[in-house]
């Protein structure tokens, strides 16, 4: 039943970013435009509570639910990568207005024509597999 | 119960959004939607082409399981804890978008004009929804992450590489939605 927990997480995630909008394109396309601060309040409570907490996790040196110490491995420093993926993502996320975790719930939403940029996601996916050597990172 | 049902205000949302994010940190691993991808080429055989390929999914069936969570989450959200009220966009925004052609703009959480079957259908619509898709993928890989794994995990964990990404983001996206779609639509 290890598997349950992470099973309620998924949930309560989907239904905070259905209940948000956040996996609306409406508001993916109203904030790329600066008509709303909703979106930008989202992430920015989101990360602003989430530094916090990850400070509170470091400097107490919170244990895991397994009594592991916590590792938050630090990302590969680069720029080219990041930029260019960053890039590539942006003008996909904008057109669908919808990332990874989105495309998901939408699918639990009913919109089963989600399941074609799902695939496509996945198809993009392997293509940078296939390609990752010949890329600058 | 009405507040339920009505759409959640932003800064009940962020901090909800935080709360996955610790609680998967908690359970001793990383918010990060984007592997799934990785993972489901893993699990089709991906590893025969590249070695980007050959890992352990099997250790990454608790993602999955977020992934079966989040599409039972929105099948919740909307058959039980929705009133069906209107997304309340800025006027600004529905002008916009109705310039662009776009009829009945926040009644659904997803336009008709690229979701419906009769536009996926046709060969436009479907271009449409593959490119996007492909970008997403493709691009979240190359950049290591995406909108949980970047903003969201890595920003709070104070990284710069994912503030770049975050950048890289927002560069595309407005040039998708100011300079792309109006060509698009």
């Amino acid at each position: 039943m290890k598997f349950l927990k992470f099973l309620f997480v998924g949930i309560f995630f989907g239904i905070v970013l259905v209940k948000s909008e956040a996996v609306s394109w409406y508001r993916i396309f109203e904030m790329f435009k600066f008509q709303s601060f909703h979106m930008y309040g989202i992430i920015g409570s989101a990360v602003l509570l989430g530094a916090l907490g990850v400070w509170f996790i470091k400097k107490r040196k919170v244990k895991s639910i397994e009594g592991r110490d916590i590792q938050l491995p630090p990302k590969n420093r680069s720029v080219a990568r990041y930029l260019f993926g960053g890039i590539i993502f942006g003008l996909g996320w904008a057109l669908a207005g919808a990332c990874p975790g989105p495309m998901y719930i939408l699918l639990g939403t009913g919109v089963f024509s989600m399941l074609i940029v799902i695939a496509a996601a996945t198809l993009g996916t392997f293509a940078y597999g296939l390609l990752r050597h010949k890329l600058p990172h | 119960m009405d507040c339920i049902l009505q759409p959640w205000p932003w800064y009940v949302s962020g901090p909800l959004i935080t709360t996955v994010m610790l609680l998967l940190i908690y359970f001793g691993k990383t918010f990060g939607m984007s592997s799934n991808l990785r993972t489901l080429c893993s699990i089709g055989g991906a590893g025969k082409y590249a070695d980007f390929f050959r890992f352990d999914w099997k250790a990454q069936r608790w993602n999955l399981t977020v992934v079966l969570g989040a599409i039972i989450g929105g099948f919740i959200a909307v058959f039980f804890l929705s009133d069906q009220t209107p997304i309340d966009l800025n006027p600004q925004t529905v002008t916009d978008l109705s310039e662009l052609g776009f009829k009945q703009v926040g009644q659904t959480l997803l336009p008709p004009e690229i979701y419906s079957w009769d536009t996926v259908l046709s060969v436009k619509g479907m271009a449409i929804l593959i490119i996007a898709g492909f970008l997403v993928g493709f691009g979240t890989r190359y950049a290591g992450g995406c909108t949980s794994g970047h903003a969201i995990t890595g920003l709070s964990n104070l990284q710069l590489p994912s503030l770049i990404a975050v950048i890289g983001f927002f560069i595309g996206g407005l040039v998708m939605t100011h300079f792309l779609l109006p060509l698009i639509f």
